[in-house]
């Protein structure tokens, strides 16, 4: 025990907080001085450590196995949206862990990109891993969608209980076969949803969706009507009304579900689960509702091409105005090819009140392929999002965005109304 | 009242259509409609019978998995493809075809993959991937604006000449600043974002080509590439 890195650690969490700097800077300077700070504190958990990992959805569905957990009477350590690194992980720990670097905690669920979760799993084997998708997202860093799925196979290798995997992505369910130590526990769809989610060889439209998988699933999605959505386990239906919105979501609520049960096994409280289910919020983006000039404000961030086509297909356009803001900065990926791989049929009744960001003519270009109306374009986010208000002040608004644009939007939101700020 | 339809054929979507190569399918056929002609959207995959009465072919990138399961394929109509580069067909291929276009592909460890030598090039594959966004000067077509991203190098040959000079990126090779290759009506590129969208001299070129080679003459109607211009100039202030 080496407590002296851990109040350094805490000393310099505690200058960056003040002088309101980044998060990541306590977390590098702890990992530099004592590199074991980081297994110590999570080793030993009473219920182990969770890594959830995949291409979308890890925001929301981290979430979701925080509160299903806490839910059943656990104390859960969790890292913050936006801290999805190793780093990320390490600082959040100094903010928990007493003066003896020791963690007061059952259980640890933490949210890592791929990348990050390869580093993070040799230095911390995680006792259960949750691995959700393998989509086309930041080719430009990973290189390949085979070459991320080589990332989730190593996470699933340092596994030492069990393996959670979406049966109904190809590239995951494989994953299977790579495994010899941990058990492996599948979550999954109803044969009649599985053309709602294309997976990443699905995506061209007119390409017929794989049949559905055979394979066995602790929990299946069965159903979904609007925000209602019904859960298959143990040979039981449950209907369960969500404030989670979108299908995409409601899909990882099913894998929420999955690693949870897989946590507490016979231990877990069914009714409480479900209820705790029910009043989960949606993450940063993930579809959240704001309210401007007394009209609602949905922000829903979109970073690849299936979180686009599933972000169109889970909020209606009808009766909303949209804007659409799409960056290339580092977070968002520099190659602008996924634009092209979304259908935006969807918004051509209603057209595009505003098209913004750095590559706002891209998008627009990509628009009127689609034969889809633009009716202002501005790539600056602050002015369309000041013209976007002003041109559709009595209509319900939704705004489509990429990461660093969705930080931009929040930042102006945040002056006109209440958004969550997220550090 | 159509001016004629032309068939558009895009080789291996499922298996070859990554990084947005749909967008230059779809370029094609709505350009096609706006200057007054009717695009008929045909696909080839491995093990389909190839078709006849194509007047425009179209392939894409893929992932090296992607590659291998096309690769008896391309061999098995290969030489119905070289007769149809020969009669001046006019075809756009990106990345991985590109690749398997030309006589060979060798990959970091040794192994020689056969391409079908329409195109007189070769490519060798290294550890270094080429990333990043691409502007090249082509006298034929202007300023090319896309983005790259692959490990595989190509290297041209005397049968063909190089689609562009890079003045940002790599190109084919991290060593002589060439982007692409043409060949007859055969282009052939590393950019995707997707390529034509933004290069609507490329997509026109190659409507063009298919309309004379079809009906003897193409008669386009003028269209407005404002928005396509804008989209040029902001992304050639973007870093690589
Ligand atoms: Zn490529």
């Amino acid at each position: 025990m080496f407590p002296f890195s851990v109040l350094v650690g805490k000393a310099v969490r505690r200058i960056s907080r003040l002088r309101g700097g980044g998060s990541a800077l306590p977390g590098l300077v702890v990992e530099k001085i004592d590199p074991g700070f980081m297994g110590r504190a999570l080793t030993g958990l009473p219920h182990g450590v969770v890594v959830i990992s995949g291409t979308n959805g890890k925001t929301t569905t981290t979430k979701m196995v925080v509160e299903l957990l806490q839910g059943q009477g656990l104390t859960v350590f969790t890292n913050r949206t936006g801290s999805n690194f190793t780093r990320g992980v390490a600082a959040a720990l100094l903010g928990e862990v007493n003066w003896r670097g020791r963690l007061k905690a059952d259980i640890a669920v933490l949210e890592l990109d791929e990348a990050h979760a390869v580093h993070f799993v040799k230095l911390v084997p995680p006792t259960h891993c949750l691995l959700l998708n393998v989509l086309r997202d930041q080719l430009d860093r990973f290189g390949e969608i085979d070459q991320t799925t080589r990332l989730l196979e190593q996470i699933a290798a340092k596994t030492t209980g069990t393996v959670v995997l979406n049966r109904e992505d190809p590239r995951v369910a494989g994953i299977a076969s790579t495994v010899h130590d941990a058990e492996i526990t599948y979550f999954g769809l109803d044969a009649s949803l599985r053309s709602t989610f294309p997976n990443d060889d699905e995506l061209r439209g007119d390409i017929g969706v794989a049949p559905p998988s055979s394979l066995p699933a602790d929990v299946i999605l069965e159903h979904v009507d609007g925000n209602t959505a019904m859960f298959l386990t143990d040979g039981e239906s449950t209907s369960v009304d969500l404030r989670l919105r979108g299908v995409y979501n409601i899909f990882n609520a099913a894998a929420a579900l999955a690693m949870a049960r897989t946590v507490l096994g016979g231990a877990i409280n069914r009714a409480a689960l479900f209820a705790s289910l029910a009043t989960v919020e949606p993450a940063f983006g993930r579809g959240e509702s704001l309210v401007v000039d007394g009209k609602p404000l949905e922000l829903v961030l979109v970073k690849n091409p299936s979180g686009f086509r599933l972000g169109l297909k889970s909020f209606d356009a009808a009766g909303y105005a949209t804007m659409i803001a799409i960056n290339d900065n580092y977070a968002d990926g520099r190659d602008m090819s996924w634009l092209w791989d979304v259908d935006f049929d969807s918004l051509g009744l209603a057209g595009v009140d505003m098209v913004s960001g750095v590559r706002a003519y891209d998008m627009a270009l990509r628009l009127k392929y689609d034969d889809v109306d633009v009716r202002a374009v501005e790539p600056d986010t602050t002015a369309a999002l000041k013209a976007f208000i002003s041109a559709t002040h009595d209509q319900p608004k939704r705004i489509f965005c990429t990461y660093t644009a969705m930080l931009a939007v929040r930042r102006d939101l945040s002056k006109i109304t209440t958004v969550e700020v997220v550090s | 009242m159509s001016k004629g339809t032309l068939n558009i054929l895009q080789l291996y979507p499922r298996e070859m259509n990554i990084y947005g190569d749909w967008g230059n399918v779809l370029v094609l056929k709505q350009r096609l409609a706006w200057h007054g002609y009717t695009a008929n959207i045909l696909e080839h995959s491995a093990g389909d019978t190839f078709p006849e009465d194509i007047d425009l072919i179209i392939g894409g990138g893929g992932q090296d998995s992607g590659q291998l399961v096309i690769q008896q394929d391309l061999q098995a109509i290969a030489p119905k493809l070289r007769e149809l580069a020969e009669d001046g067909l006019p075809m756009l291929v990106i990345c991985g075809l590109y690749q398997l276009f030309g006589n060979f592909f060798k990959t970091h460890d040794g192994t020689v993959i056969p391409g079908i030598g329409i195109l007189d090039l070769e490519t060798h594959g290294t550890n270094e991937r080429l990333i990043g966004n691409v502007v090249a000067d082509s006298e034929e077509f202007g300023e090319i604006h896309g983005y790259e991203n692959h490990s595989g190098q190509t290297r041209l040959g005397p049968g063909v000449r190089p689609l562009g000079t890079v003045t940002k990126g790599a190109g084919n090779n991290s060593q002589d600043g060439h982007e692409g290759a043409r060949h007859l009506n055969v282009v052939a590129s590393y950019l995707h974002g997707s390529l034509l969208p933004k290069n609507p001299a490329i997509a026109d070129f190659l409507l063009r080509k298919a309309a004379e080679r079809k009906f003897g003459a193409f008669e386009p109607a003028d269209l407005d590439d404002s928005l396509a211009d804008l989209a040029r100039r902001h992304a050639g202030a973007r870093p690589r």
